[in-house]
């Protein structure tokens, strides 16, 4: 099946491209030069067209999302859709569920969303989501900054060894990078209690969350990881935690970018650096930190960030951090979910309200913006709201829009968020507005590349996957920093969406929902020998301490219905 | 003879993955490690009577019929029913409900499991004040305390305190000598005897005993000599056990989700286990019965975003238990024609839903002669996951574990016949 999409004002950033009119061409799924006179063509004269969006971070598929939206009747009520022909129903505001996930991300021209965090024994769980989530090519990164054998291995200082269990697991889960969510803490938080700060032990194996992170880079280079690692800080939410933030960031660095596949340059993510950013003692003295941790990411070139910006709604926290959660619970007394998983790794759910009215949410709101704004290089920062934790993923527009619109923000810092923005951060000395070429790059260009997928997503080129939003906003009449409305119901309801070379969005319905969106996951192996050892060993401890057996853990093929393996180091 | 290993007991909500089959031909003839209700299920020991092929009932007689009659027979009680009902669903995997819930939709029917008779108060409690749970491995590994509320373990979930709590975990290298197990329930039983301390609660007092322990928990005296029947200074002493506990985990069953008061004494149940993480580790588990229970929950949340009792009649799903449970419909003679998957109200529902049952046409999809068979129109037999299908299944506490198939005796999965009945149920309604 041939397509032409004519007259589009493109933004490319992998290839350059910044507002250029130019015709894309497709054929079989994919991007290519020319195409015959019989292609279907789409008009897009006067609108944008960018590469499909990639979402690096977020929550949509697993255990803890969907204790999300148990727990919590009142928010799918405040969103509910109906069968549609060749539709399914759903229901779910901050949380929708799995057939809404991907409409609603294809609706606002996203092809790609990467599920942040999955405990390797409930695996399964996140994969059968994936398989109930129309349109949308996904990964899921299993959760290892916990885990007993990672620690173990740590602690008796054999990298060797974690490297072969680390590449085991990816297999085994299908799982797509390294995750670490609070090293050493939730660990703790078997226990009832956390740890503070990168030097703090985790009972018992007494590796600090500083070793842990520093391993795990390591052994993520060793295996030649087309993503690095994936980093959720100790201190999470806590007043003074930008210290911890910024000494955990220092821990990969030198350490050398070994990518078997992609081309990424960095050996560090670190992710919803928003709640990491946070100065004083206590929420009295609170106040923005924002600036240091921007200057660092300036000054260092090993590492990107994604912002995990508030976007001021009622919404569910849920994270495999599971001390912070309960912590999130005490302060405000909404209902309280706990999953601790065994050996490997723990989570919670909390409702939140981040109300404009209140000090607290309004200064995290302003302190996202600052890290957006302050952060000159874009090929070094994410656009998340690490859904649905600081706002639902379906509010991407208005944070877009709050970027490229000074306008906008005026508005909202003197209409509708707590004097505190103003007071504890610097957000209403910024004028900066992003272009729509920085816009492409922080939703589309930087995540690819950093996922180590930028040949086939995030770019327009010849060869890339046929993922393409067109938008109704037209950057020669309109102008986002004053039309702000406009742009981001443009950019919520994409005009066209085309994935894999098919139309499944058209003016802001999903008409076809295309093929199952492919599940990546990592094949590596590393040293054959020494991994059939440690399996071994695994196995001895599945007899003794798993309630699973052995046989029956890893996720057979049956649950991946387009399966796509992306190498790592294969010894 | 063949053996099969590491096979998935298709029976309790411990969903056991350690079974040993012993095969012969078509036939499961012998088992290892499952427990005594786990292997009578395997071997097919309990004797009913195994359908193997469709059956209508037409003047008052079952009669064989192709699968396409019973097919089409069945999609048009869903197609033409007012307020179809499709109920059941605990039984089987994962993947059938995913059909089912579609099925429903398209159908714009109500769905619901078994948990509206069962858990159904767990679910409602959990909805108001939240859900603090770990997996049986943590159960093991770490549990110095463990606490029995209203279940029967011993009985109803015979390999829970063999496979958790007498076995060594890494914490826990004594096993049972490591823990103190209390358990809490009106009548003695054999897990009972098993207990470090017993607190023989009055009958439907689980709230007031709940209330007094949160209160002693939060630094309160208790002002009567002893609530629920239970002597005050037993009760500070099981708070003062489960306060300092190193991890504490709380299991609970029909004997409080049933009790008076239901969901609310299962809303105080979970703040207690809150509270006590003040002080303490402490998590909960709900003993779920049937093997699958659990796994509709799942299906049904990430499909249309309520765990049961989701009505479908406006063509978007809504959510009101205590309207859209089965019981209701039933009961209000709501419900004009019923589908019954993988489970059996007509053993368990009260009477004056059964009448209802009795008046309108009730297809079940079922391998085995039941009481609701015996009430049923339409009956559809299946191959029975974890033994002659594949399929996923959610252990109680969410963990999700796929089901063997060892044994191939040629019918449909309860998913296929599902899918057909969906296809056929599409081609009604787009001719309408
Ligand atoms: S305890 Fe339950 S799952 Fe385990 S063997 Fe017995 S019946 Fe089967
Ligand atoms: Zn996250």
């Amino acid at each position: 099946m041939e397509h032409i999409i004519k007259n589009g004002i493109v933004y490319d950033p992998l290839n350059n491209i910044d507002g250029e009119q130019k015709d894309i061409c497709i054929k079989d799924g994919k991007i290519v030069d020319s195409v015959s006179a019989d292609a279907n063509v789409t008009d897009a004269s006067g609108q944008i067209i960018m590469p499909g969006g990639v979402d690096p971070h977020t929550h949509i598929a697993g255990a803890k999302v969907n204790v999300g939206r148990m727990i919590r009747p009142e928010d799918s009520k405040k969103d509910v859709v109906g069968r549609a022909p060749g539709q399914r129903g759903g229901s779910g505001f901050s949380v929708p569920s799995t057939f809404m996930t991907g409409y609603r991300y294809a609706q606002m021209g996203y092809t790609t969303a990467m599920e942040a965090a999955m405990p390797p024994l409930l695996a399964r769980h996140t994969h059968e989501e994936f398989h109930d989530t129309p349109i949308i090519d996904h990964a899921a990164y299993p959760l290892f900054g916990n885990n007993w054998f990672v620690m173990q291995y740590l602690k008796e200082g054999d990298l060797d060894k974690t490297a072969a269990y680390a590449s085991w697991l990816l297999r085994a889960t299908k799982g797509y990078a390294i995750k670490i969510v609070n090293p050493a803490g939730t660990e703790a938080w078997a226990w009832g209690g956390n740890v503070h700060g990168i030097d703090d032990p985790a009972p018992y194996f007494d590796v600090t969350g500083g070793e842990i992170i520093k391993g795990l880079a390591e052994v993520n280079e060793m295996l030649g990881l087309p993503h690095p690692i994936h980093l959720h800080c100790n201190d999470l939410g806590h007043p003074g935690n930008y210290e911890t933030t910024l000494k955990s960031f220092d821990i990969p660095k030198g350490i050398k970018a070994n990518p078997i596949t992609g081309n990424r340059d960095k050996v560090l993510y670190a992710t919803h650096v928003q709640f990491h950013s946070y100065g004083g003692t206590n929420w009295r003295d609170f106040v923005s930190e924002a600036p240091k941790i921007a200057d660092y990411v300036n000054k260092n070139d090993h590492i990107v960030i994604d912002v995990g910006q508030v976007t001021l709604d009622e919404t569910t926290t849920m994270t495999a951090d599971g001390p912070m959660e309960y912590d999130l619970h005490t302060l405000n007394g909404l209902k309280w979910a706990n999953c601790d998983v065994e050996l490997e790794t723990g989570s919670g759910v909390v409702p939140f309200i981040y109300s404009g009215k209140a000090p607290v949410p309004s200064s995290q709101w302003a302190i996202g913006l600052e890290l957006f704004l302050l952060v000159n290089d874009p090929e070094k920062i994410c656009l998340t709201t690490d859904s649905p934790n600081a706002g639902p993923f379906t509010r991407y527009p208005r944070v877009m829009s709050w970027l490229m619109s000074n306008k906008y923000r005026e508005d909202m810092i003197e209409n509708h968020v707590h004097k505190w923005a103003q007071k504890k951060t610097s957000i209403a000395t910024i004028d900066r507005e992003y272009s729509f070429f920085e816009i492409a790059q922080i939703s589309r260009a930087t995540p690819a590349k950093v996922l180590g997928l930028s040949d086939t997503k995030g770019h327009l080129g010849v060869g890339a996957d046929a993922d393409i939003a067109i938008y109704p906003f037209n950057p020669e009449t309109q102008d986002p920093s004053t039309d702000y409305m406009k742009l981001e119901e443009a950019l919520t309801a994409a005009s066209y969406v085309f994935k894999d070379g098919e139309i499944v969005v058209k003016d802001g319905k999903v008409v076809n929902i295309g093929l199952p969106g492919r599940c990546y996951w990592v094949n590596s192996i590393y040293d054959e020998e020494l991994e059939k050892q440690i399996v071994g060993e695994v196995e001895t401890m599945f007899k003794r301490y798993y309630s699973v057996n052995f046989a029956n853990y890893a996720v057979q093929d049956e649950y991946l219905p387009r399966s796509t393996p992306v190498d790592g180091v294969i010894l | 003879m063949e053996i099969v290993k590491n096979v998935v007991c298709p029976f309790c909500g411990m969903l056991c993955d350690d079974i040993i089959c012993k095969v012969e031909g078509d036939e499961i003839v012998g088992t290892l490690n499952a427990c005594r209700i786990g292997h009578s299920k395997f071997v097919h020991a309990e004797g009913a009577e195994r359908y193997k092929k469709p059956l209508i009932r037409k003047n008052g007689e079952l009669v064989e019929v192709t699968m396409e009659e019973a097919i089409d027979k069945a999609a048009t009680v869903l197609a033409e029913s007012k307020r179809p009902l499709m109920y059941g669903w605990s039984c089987t995997d994962c993947d059938a409900q995913a059909v089912g819930v579609e099925l429903a939709e398209e159908a714009k029917a109500i769905i619901d499991n078994t948990a509206s008779v069962c858990h159904g108060p767990s679910v409602l409690a959990l909805q108001d004040v939240g859900y603090p749970i770990c997996t049986f491995g943590e159960v093991k590994n770490r549990a110095d305390v463990v606490v029995y509320w209203g279940c029967n373990p011993m009985h109803a979930h015979p390999r829970n305190l063999s496979r958790l709590v007498f076995s060594r975990g890494f914490f826990r290298e004594r096993g049972l000598a490591d823990r103190t197990v209390i358990v809490v329930d009106p009548r003695k039983s054999d897990s009972s005897k098993l207990a470090d301390i017993h607190l023989q609660l009055d009958y439907d007092k689980d709230y007031e005993l709940l209330d007094a322990m949160r209160a002693v928990l939060l630094g309160n005296e208790i002002l009567y000599d002893e609530v629920a029947g239970i002597p005050k200074e037993t009760i500070y002493e099981a708070v003062d056990v489960l306060k300092n506990a190193k991890f504490g985990v709380l299991f609970f069953g029909m004997g409080i989700t049933h009790s008076r008061g239901k969901h609310r004494n299962i809303d105080t149940a979970i703040c207690l286990v809150t509270d006590l993480n003040d002080s303490a580790k402490f998590t909960l588990i709900p003993m779920r019965g049937h093997y699958n229970v659990t796994g509709f929950n799942q299906v049904c949340t990430w499909e249309s975003g309520y765990p049961f009792c989701v009505d479908f009649a406006t063509g978007s799903a809504r959510y009101n238990p205590g309207e859209t449970g089965s019981n209701d419909l039933l009961q209000n003679k709501e419900t004009d024609g019923m589908m019954v998957v993988a489970s059996d109200p007509g053993a368990h529902f009260p009477q004056k839903a059964l009448e209802r049952m009795a008046e309108i046409p009730v297809i079940s999809i079922e391998p085995h002669r039941t009481p609701t068979t015996e009430m049923a129109d339409i009956i559809i037999p299946p191959a029975i996951v974890g033994m002659e299908a594949e399929g996923t299944a959610y252990r109680m506490e969410g963990v999700p574990i796929r089901m063997r198939k060892v044994v191939d005796i040629g019918l449909l999965s309860d998913k296929e016949i599902l899918e057909r009945i969906l296809t056929r149920v599409k081609e009604i309604n787009a001719s309408k």
